[in-house]
């Protein structure tokens, strides 16, 4: 399966990058294997700055209320959302 | 409602609320514009999927809480350059206080929890823009 992912604001630094594709063997992930992707082919920096509970995601355009129930599935487009700057 | 990655003049969007409300008694409104002092560049970034539809919800709350005959809010992204309009918000309604404090009720919430995350570059290079506690406790007069 591969997932698009995007890093918004600040994490774009992190990642160096202000998105990845990520193809996977296995099936769905759910977030702490989300996390493992991030940590592993990017950096352990950025799954650190996204474990921090102020980070949000949104899937396909939709903000989840519980990221930690995530589940990921091919094709799906996930955005690290970190606090807002504001207009 | 409208996101526009390039410069624009407050002044035509204003005159095109004030005519299409021509009952209202009134149009209030705010120009945000990027600091000078220090401020070489700011950029805005945005995500398409959650930024307008975001606005627009907040758009259709000030309306019904506020009774306003007409709203807008035009929002720079990208790369802006000092003393340029970030944001222009207006609000048109048949009294005073109604359009006043629905563009601040709009600059508000825009400050705080709009998809928006802005860096800007100074002489030591750039700098991402954390929200101020003042811009939360803003949201307090709302609730």
């Amino acid at each position: 399966m591969s997932v698009r992912v995007l890093f918004l604001g600040p994490l774009r630094d992190l990642a160096g990058r202000g998105e990845s594709e990520f193809v996977s063997a296995s099936g769905d992930l759910d977030w702490p294997e989300l996390l493992a992707v991030l940590e592993s082919q990017v950096t352990p920096a950025l799954a650190d700055a996204v474990r921090d509970l102020r980070v949000k995601l949104a899937i396909n355009g939709a903000v989840v209320a519980d990221r930690e129930a995530v589940v990921v599935r091919d094709g799906d487009e996930i955005a690290l959302l970190p606090p807002v700057s504001g207009g | 409602m409208r996101l526009l990655d390039r410069g624009f003049s407050p002044a035509p969007p204003l005159a095109r609320l004030a005519r299409a409300c021509p009952q209202s008694g009134g149009v209030a409104s705010y120009v945000g514009t990027v600091r000078s002092e220090g401020v070489l560049a700011l950029e805005l970034q945005h995500y398409p999927p959650l930024t307008l539809p975001g606005m627009e919800n907040l758009a259709v709350a000030a309306v019904e809480r506020f009774g306003l005959d007409g709203l807008l809010v035009w929002h720079r992204v990208g790369m802006l350059r000092p003393a340029s309009p970030i944001v222009l918000a207006a609000a048109a309604a048949r009294h005073r206080r109604q359009a006043l404090d629905a563009v601040e009720y709009l600059m508000d919430h825009l400050k705080s929890a709009a998809w928006f995350w802005k860096r800007e570059r100074r002489a030591d290079g750039w700098h991402w823009i954390e929200p101020r506690a003042e811009d939360f406790s803003a949201l307090d007069r709302w609730t």
